[in-house]
């Protein structure tokens, strides 16, 4: 089957087309760099994403704001929200600390984008 | 009064940027002078990743881009003051501030450095008729609900533009619970990067109608829903195409205004293709020790290149300081051909040196086509392109000895050739 993809790892958004019988990607073109040619394989046969999103902070209502560490299999987006929407964090957090260790069994730690306290 | 060599207006990705550059190039009594609480400007809000591929080899979130600079600030002990806004800037550098700690004070710089950003076009600017109910959001003012003030704006969303803004609230809304029907774009191309299409549109099933727009907005007190219809060629909205998408929330995603009110009270001269100062390739606006840079100059796609454009009219704004700027001499206009809209600089000196950056927006979509710079008729550049989008800035560094001709040319020309059908 034939695949027409925009790779998402940089603003260029470069087009990549390939073929995928259920077992191998082949004739993989359009990509101008190595990433390209990574997406492609990983977009066909098991897609990853980066999800950013917000933890309550305790004693605030301004929430903190959270990223995964790298890209997390994207059938586990919606299952990482709802984890990060029932945590609930307590001052001081630095950027980079760990907010919830391999969530949903990712593999992929959730960690703070910003300071608080 | 209060005497300061460079003064920066605005503490957001440029002014944090310019404070920098200024700093390594030399410079010590800076001032960083911002209307928010907190340093970062529009990047705290800006929580999504994909910020800093390009100055960090990394990709970042806002708060961590944001947070990179504001380190750097810290580190180097560059004065700031939030909570103060500027009211005033004169030709003469007195910058008028107020504040609640220091009430209102004048302060005179021996340079400027415009740094206030732009802002989101409201809903008054689009003429759409309909209702006044509530629910009706720019883009960004949802993202800071939603994203610093933990507030939900609405459950049943509308988007109009697909700007990049736009198209990150999709997603954002949608992680949030909300259900997107619809993002609405009135050209039959989106202004906003591909990859977000890709990864805020398409990856959650959200439908991207191109060449449609809003005709009619619903709702006594909250939006009820509105109308969407077809538009032809001309824009003009197409009888018998409407269809009503019922909807609580309708975020506008239509456009970005550099914030130039301070510029203009100080005589700087602004270019209508850009909505932002008039300036030569150091960045300096047509009032000598005035520079500008970030998205009050020119709406950038990418903060990297802000950022950029940043730290070279800090280390300029630096060499003004002590005399040291290279005489501007002769001014040679840079005109827009074919296919380019909003260059900046508008003008090089011909006594210019070092590598010149050009950036412009391309009109339309252009597949495989050549971008041209030529000096009084000669090419000097042709470059060939895969494609051209008007989402997706032209950034073009040729070194000044490429320029052939600089010396005596009467103009610089940029254009773009589309290859033959």
């Amino acid at each position: 089957m034939k695949y027409e993809l925009t790779c998402i790892n940089c603003p260029i958004g470069c087009r990549i087309t390939a073929d995928y019988d259920g077992n191998e990607v082949t004739n993989i073109e359009g990509y101008t760099c190595k990433r390209g040619l990574d997406y492609a394989k990983t977009e066909i046969t098991d897609p990853t994403r980066m999800v950013t999103a917000l933890v309550n902070v305790e004693g605030t209502h301004v929430p903190l704001s959270v990223k995964t560490r790298s890209a997390i299999r994207k059938p586990l987006v919606f299952d990482v929200l709802a984890k990060i929407r029932e945590t609930k964090i307590v001052p001081p957090v630095r950027i980079g600390d760990v907010i919830i260790p391999d969530v949903c069994g990712s593999g992929v730690d959730v960690i703070a984008t910003e300071n608080v306290g | 009064m209060r005497n300061v060599d460079i003064l920066i207006i605005g503490g957001g990705p440029a002014g944090l940027a310019a404070a920098v550059g200024a700093y390594e190039a030399g410079a010590r009594d800076i001032l960083i002078l911002d209307r928010e609480e907190r340093l970062g400007g529009i990047l705290k809000q800006c929580i999504h990743n994909g910020f800093g591929l390009h100055t960090f080899k990394e990709e970042l979130t806002g708060p961590e881009y944001a947070e990179r600079f504001i380190e750097k600030v810290l580190e180097y002990k560059i004065p700031y003051q939030c909570n103060s806004m500027v009211i005033n800037v004169t030709a003469d550098k007195v910058v008028t501030c107020v504040s609640k700690e220091f009430g209102l004070e004048n302060i005179k710089a021996n340079a400027v450095i415009l740094c206030m950003g732009c802002r989101e076009r409201p809903r008054g600017s689009l003429a759409t008729p309909g209702e006044r109910c509530t629910g009706i959001f720019t883009a960004g003012t949802a993202q800071k609900f939603t994203n610093l003030e933990g507030i939900m704006p609405g459950k049943e969303v509308v988007i109009l533009g697909s700007g990049d803004i736009g198209l990150i609230m999709a997603r954002r809304m949608t992680f949030l619970g909300a259900k997107v029907h619809a993002c609405v774009e009135l050209m039959p191309y989106s202004s906003g990067l591909k990859r977000n299409i890709v990864q805020c549109l398409d990856d959650y099933g959200i439908p991207l109608l191109l060449s449609h727009t809003v005709t009619d907005i619903h709702g006594k007190e909250r939006l009820e829903g509105v109308t969407v219809a077809e538009v032809g060629p001309d824009l003009k909205p197409i009888e018998g195409t409407e269809k009503y998408f019922p909807c609580d929330t309708l975020l506008l995603s239509v456009g970005l205004i550099p914030e130039n009110e301070l510029s203009e009270m100080a005589g700087v001269k602004i270019a209508p293709t850009t909505s932002g100062a008039v300036v030569d390739e150091q960045l300096q606006t047509s009032v000598p020790g005035i520079f500008s840079a970030g998205n009050v100059l020119h709406v950038h796609d990418l903060v990297d290149f802000v950022s950029e454009e940043a730290i070279k009219a800090g280390a300029n704004a630096w060499a003004y300081v002590q005399g040291k700027l290279p005489e501007p001499g002769r001014m040679v206009p840079v005109n827009m051909g074919f296919g380019v809209g909003g260059i900046v600089p508008q003008y090089v000196s011909d006594k210019a040196e070092g590598v010149i950056n050009f950036m412009f927006r391309p009109r339309n979509v252009y597949r495989g086509a050549r971008v041209i710079v030529e000096i009084d008729g000669n090419p000097v550049l042709n470059k060939k392109t895969l494609i051209l989008a008007p989402g997706e800035m032209v950034n073009l560094d040729i070194p000044v000895e490429k320029l052939v001709g600089l010396d005596k040319a009467e103009a610089i020309n940029v254009r773009i050739e589309v290859p033959e059908a």
